[in-house]
């Protein structure tokens, strides 16, 4: 009881005599999760199973959402989270279960299209390399700001003020998919 | 190197580039689906590095109405993929050629 008090009160105590708290280790944890992103997004379209690359996917959808949080946007982070590896991706899994996979997978895997494929990859690599080797003047770095505590209420009020068209045209988007998802799955279309 | 906005935009060219040649080049249309899930995660990325470069929430709202559309995307794409695949039993895109002439 009085160990747990003066731990706490010693937390508080360092929490107020050190309020700036710098950012702890920031290159391994990019490096860390972008490269599981990139390895995971990998075996998205290499893995035979479907079910596998629905995996690979999650993982990379959560290095992602890592990667918001080191960019100092914790809500589009738990937007991520929720939305995409909590709601798609069930969506995804239910899907896979009810199409067959025995004979998809036995099939070959990849169509005759690698000669675009190689076109879009040399296209937009190409891109990649300019946009690198310009880019340190293009985008200087960031200065060092510490995270905003009030991230959420911010986007708030920035949708219900500046953006409440959009808002209302995607909520409006919803229900279309909502119903065409309903009409599209039903017996007799 | 200190980290710095380019270095976010290279994985997101990383993320963008596997999703376009998972595209154009798998044949099960519920992994083509995934890798339009990861160029929109990819434009996202890009979106909230720039947000955090020019200090503002404008980026991070653009992204959570992509994830919106995201979201909407998967779900009407899933709904006519069951709704092929009950009338022809396949998930081969190869194979679904009727509007071809």
């Amino acid at each position: 009881m009085t160990l747990a008090a003066i731990t706490i009160s010693s937390l508080l105590a360092t929490a107020t005599s050190d309020p700036v708290m710098a950012p702890v280790a920031t290159k391994f944890f990019f490096y860390v999760l972008s490269g599981l992103a990139i390895a995971s997004a990998i075996a998205v379209i290499t893995r035979r199973n479907a079910v596998h690359s629905a995996l690979a996917l999650i993982v990379t959808l959560l290095s992602v959402a890592g990667l918001y949080l080191m960019l100092y946007a914790p809500f589009v982070a738990g937007v991520q989270i929720v939305v995409y590896a909590g709601g798609i991706m069930v969506l995804f899994l239910f899907v896979i279960m009810l199409v067959n996979l025995e004979r998809s997978i036995k099939e070959e895997q990849y169509s005759k299209q690698w000669l675009a494929g190689v076109l879009a990859a040399l296209c937009l690599g190409g891109l990649l390399a300019i946009v690198f080797r310009k880019g340190e003047s293009l985008f200087p770095g960031v200065p060092r700001l510490l995270a905003e505590d009030n991230n959420t209420q911010q986007i708030g009020i920035g949708l219900y003020q500046n953006y409440v068209l959009p808002f209302e045209i995607a909520s409006l988007l919803l229900l279309v998919a909502i119903v065409g998802a309903v009409v599209m799955a039903k017996k007799r279309i | 190197m200190e980290l710095s906005t380019l270095h976010y935009l290279v994985v997101a060219a990383a993320l963008f580039i596997i999703g376009t040649i998972g595209v154009l080049t798998r044949r099960n249309v519920v992994v083509i689906l995934m890798s339009i899930e990861l160029i929109l995660n990819a434009v996202n990325l890009n979106l909230v590095a720039f947000s955090r470069l020019y200090n503002g929430v404008h980026g991070q709202i653009f992204s959570i109405f992509i994830i919106t559309d995201a979201a909407a995307e998967a779900a009407v794409g899933l709904g006519i993929l069951i709704a092929f695949f009950r009338n022809k039993e396949t998930v081969n895109v190869d194979e679904i050629d009727l509007l071809k002439f």
